[in-house]
């Protein structure tokens, strides 16, 4: 099988390193990643499956390993070699075609009983993520046992598969997990009918993040920080309320909350801000514009950042992350799983649209690139096509 | 004896054309056989003793007792006077605010008036600082009034510090600045640089609320003022004036003075500006080449600087006080003397170049919106009978037009530009759509009664005021300016002049005609 591989080089990883600050993307040439003729993967357990990748996303996490930002957090959570790719859609061998949910919790390996956060369906949470039958590794995608949707095969456990509906496409399925995790976002802390609900950051999770407000919660108006012309409009589209481009974001959000302002601190503030970007500059903006007692949530991957938080005290606000998925609690008080949430957004909101552009495996040093300067260039989601790759 | 304004026809021998161009100039090529340039009357000479003139002025007013017997010990006595906007640029000290407002305080100490207060009548305009109203007023009547509260700002959203006088017929609220309702002579000291300025506008406008000011700042009333430097085509006078009729009637005594200026506009260096061009010497011609090639090199913060502290050595032409009507009446026809120019017939093409200022940013920024208020507020509106452009045509003007606002004057103004621009630029959905939720805004109430911010709603005033052009225009193609910006107004941009005559035959077919209103100085084109 054919398949792009990361191994732990720490000099390459420090060439992407320097690489990806002169130019994002550019990791995939300087660095650790490298398309090669792998043995097939052995099957960890007798229920695994081996699954092959349709098209695969590449996602900003992705891009942060690639180009060597990734945190040292996750070091003991991800075993080299690893094949990247955890947004995937995939034939199996018995010709189902599924969407792969790429958390590595306690079923998939072999704990038993579960970790009570497993046993609670809140598999993101999962306790024992470098324990049990696999290596370490958070997703799929990221463990040396189960290779990655960067690849032509890979292996999978069932309870990690999703039939995917014969009239979704291809390129609606992919997007199911990216959609999964902004669901979990939106729903991360409550939103009360009517809140006013600021969103970080127009790129693929930050407008999956606004359809999932309009299609899941009771947010009033949902203001909107983007940058590029087909983001603007996207967000639009998806259900928010105002876009306007980054260093407006403070001025609209007090102007609809009917805020003042000390400085640059609103007084008031939006209810609930999602920061889909999760650097220094968009959390201490986060911090900025959300009202005493309301929530920040940390959608996108943050690294080392650092942040004045006098103002988290002063004004008691909340900082929560929001990672992956698992059982959401919707406010009309149903529970569901949220790949199905996803698999529901995806078709109502008719998110294959966000797939921009697909590069086949082996143009992967532009595919990269290209998803690394997504706004810039006119796109939102990259993504490997392997269908007519001809290892399948 | 000044030469009054002229109509030059282009031909092959017309030198090119001076045109501002914000914090610069630039000279342009007009089509020769087709195009026309409208050039101001000289200025006017100046009333030789100014101090003379205001004393005899104030002993002989017009309709009105002498300002002296409408005085008496224990009085409550208000004087209002226009606001930083007038003159453009400042005028050279002492201002003639200052000489009349000293006149009229020297009138009120012989008859022995303590109660004196001064207000700048600034309506919803940003608040003048200390060193803009020593200009305006002087160090004596500031250093004398302004410690002991006795010289202030007029707050329209102080809410304890407006009366309500009623309502017109037509349903038009009426209300001013409490003490100035409360007072048994209000005495208000324009300058009149335009035929807008003055009369009951001075009052109804200048020291009333949004409360009162929506009735006629607003599309509708714009769009029917044809234009609003004619008093009598104008419904945003016709509403200000039905306002004076209630203020007659329920309101303080008023004793309006108002003066005239002439057009000496600036001072050396730049007295090219006011030139006909064909009759540029030498030194024009060199001191052209060297302004605009050292403003080409100078960094815009501080060529903004160099323009803003031009010292303009303007000069009173006229002075008259007494009844407002008639008053005005006298300041109008000295206007007209000014700044009257006959024109025959519209053109297709009206050009334009837009300066550095207008009257919403001394010592500030010409943000976009200014701009597209200067243009089609302003110089599309310098008509008396019809629109120098026929309806359909083009406005082409020249200006940089950077996205540039200044934070302490304009925040409401970012926010429009930013937010309410962004989704339309139909004055008519904006007025309807935004205008309460920016006039009503606490955080903007708050920057215009503490700090030095243009109100919350004066942007879309300065949009509505462009309204009547925008109707009527069939495209504004703006020369030279920011391109994001330039389409973010709406207007089409274009990078030289040349290509902005291309742009504008799209829409009035070939070989159209050019007029160009030459300015500075200001004037007004009567056209038949």
């Amino acid at each position: 099988m054919r398949a792009l591989r990361i191994d732990r080089k720490v000099a390459r990883f420090a060439s992407a390193r320097v690489a990806g600050m002169l130019a994002p993307g550019s990791g995939a040439k300087w660095g650790p990643l490298e398309l090669d003729d792998v043995p097939a993967i052995a099957l960890p357990g007798e229920d695994w499956v081996r699954i092959h990748p349709r098209l695969s996303g590449i996602c900003g996490s992705d891009l942060s390993t690639v180009d060597g930002v990734s945190s040292r957090y996750f070091e003991p959570l991800v075993s080299f070699p690893f094949t990247p790719g955890h947004e995937v859609v995939a034939d199996t061998d018995d010709g189902r075609r599924v969407v792969l949910e790429p958390v590595l919790g306690c079923v998939t390996r072999g704990i038993d009983p579960a970790c009570p956060a497993c046993a609670r369906g809140e598999l993101g949470n999962c306790e024992r993520l470098a324990f049990g039958i696999l290596d370490a590794g958070l997703q799929t995608g990221f463990c040396c046992d189960t290779g990655g949707g960067w690849g032509t095969e890979m292996v999978a456990h069932p309870s990690q598969l999703h039939d995917v509906p014969e009239d979704l496409s291809d390129e609606a399925a992919v997007m199911v997990e990216p959609a999964a995790c902004a669901i979990h976002a939106a729903l991360r802390v409550p939103i009360t009918p009517g809140a006013t609900v600021a969103v970080i950051g127009a790129g693929t999770l930050g407008l999956l993040t606004v359809a999932a407000l309009r299609a899941f919660t009771p947010a009033g108006q949902i203001v909107t920080a983007a940058r590029y012309p087909h983001q603007i409009r996207l967000a639009k589209e998806l259900g928010a309320s105002i876009v306007c481009e980054s260093g407006e974001l403070s001025r609209v959000v007090r102007r609809q909350t009917a805020s003042m302002a000390y400085g640059d601190q609103l007084t008031g503030g939006a209810d609930v801000v999602l920061d889909c970007v999760g650097d220094s500059a968009t959390i201490s903006g986060a911090l900025q514009i959300v009202r005493p007692r309301g929530s920040v949530v940390v959608v996108g991957m943050p690294s080392s950042v650092k942040l004045e938080l006098t103002t988290l005290w002063h004004r008691e606000t909340s900082l929560v992350g929001a990672y992956a998925y698992g059982t959401e609690h919707l406010a009309d008080g149903r529970t569901a799983r949220t790949f199905d949430l996803a698999f529901s957004l995806v078709r109502e909101a008719r998110l294959e649209r966000l797939v921009s552009v697909t590069y086949p495996l082996h143009q992967y040093e532009d595919a990269i690139s290209h998803a690394a300067n997504a706004g810039r260039r006119g796109a939102v989601k990259v993504a490997f096509d392997l269908r007519h790759d001809r290892k399948r | 004896m000044p030469r009054p304004g002229f109509v030059l026809e282009v031909d092959r021998s017309t030198p090119p054309t001076l045109f501002w161009r914000g914090e610069n100039f630039s000279l342009e090529k007009l089509p020769a056989g087709r195009s026309r340039v409208i050039y101001a009357p000289e200025p006017l000479p100046a009333i030789k003793d100014v101090d003379a003139a205001i004393r005899h002025a104030l002993a002989n007013p017009i309709d009105s007792d002498p300002l002296k017997a409408l005085m008496f010990s224990g009085m409550k006595l208000t004087i209002a006077f226009d606001d930083i906007s007038l003159p453009l640029p400042k005028m050279r000290r002492p201002d003639i605010r200052q000489r009349v407002i000293e006149a009229v305080l020297d009138t009120a100490a012989e008859v022995g008036v303590d109660d004196v207060h001064i207000i700048a009548a600034l309506a919803l305009h940003r608040r003048m600082t200390e060193d803009e109203l020593r200009h305006a007023l002087g160090d004596r009547v500031y250093d004398a009034f302004a410690p002991r509260g006795q010289l202030y700002q007029h707050d329209a959203e102080d809410p304890n510090g407006m009366t309500s006088l009623g309502q017109t017929p037509h349903g038009e609220d009426v209300e001013i600045n409490k003490r100035a309702a409360e007072s048994d002579l209000l005495v208000y000291v324009n300058i009149n640089m335009v035929a807008m300025d003055g009369g009951w506008k001075s009052t109804a406008t200048g020291l009333s609320s949004y409360r009162s000011l929506r009735h006629h700042h607003n599309v509708n009333t714009m769009r029917q003022s044809r234009s609003f430097m004619d008093q009598h085509r104008s419904e945003l006078h016709h509403s200000n004036w039905r306002m004076g009729k209630v203020l007659k009637e329920s309101g303080p005594r008023i004793f309006q003075i108002e003066t005239t200026i002439n057009t000496d506009t600036f001072p050396a260096p730049f007295e090219f500006l006011s030139k006909r061009e064909w009759e540029w010497g030498a030194k024009e011609r060199a001191t052209y080449l060297a302004t605009t090639k050292a403003l080409n090199r100078t960094p815009v913060k501080l060529a903004r600087k160099i323009f803003h502290s031009i010292e303009s050595p303007h000069q009173m032409t006229s002075i008259q006080c007494g009844e407002v009507e008639a008053v005005h009446k006298i300041t109008t026809e000295n206007v007209w003397k000014q700044q009257l120019v006959e024109v025959k017939g519209q053109t297709d093409i009206l050009t334009m170049g837009i300066p550095f200022i207008s009257p919403y940013n001394v010592h500030s920024i010409m943000n976009p919106i200014l701009v597209a208020c200067m243009g089609l507020g302003y110089y599309f509106n310098m008509y008396k009978g019809k629109p120098l452009v026929r309806e359909g045509g083009v406005v082409i003007m020249t200006h940089p037009t950077y996205p540039d606002f200044h934070p302490v004057h304009h925040p409401s103004y970012i926010d429009f530009f930013e937010q309410v621009l962004a989704d339309t630029t139909d004055p008519a959905v904006i007025e309807a759509k935004y205008e309460k939720q920016f006039a009503e805004d606490e955080w903007y109430k708050h920057l215009y009664r503490t700090g030095y911010a243009y109100h919350g709603v004066h942007p879309f005033y300065m949009w509505y005021w462009a309204s009547h052009a925008m109707a009527h225009l069939g495209r504004t193609i703006v020369v030279g300016g920011d391109p994001r910006a330039v389409r973010r107004l709406g207007f089409t941009p274009a990078s030289t002049m040349s290509d902005a005559f291309e742009i504008a035959q799209d829409v009035v077919g070939p070989s159209p005609t050019v007029t160009h209103l030459h300015t500075p100085p200001l004037m007004v084109a009567d056209v038949s």
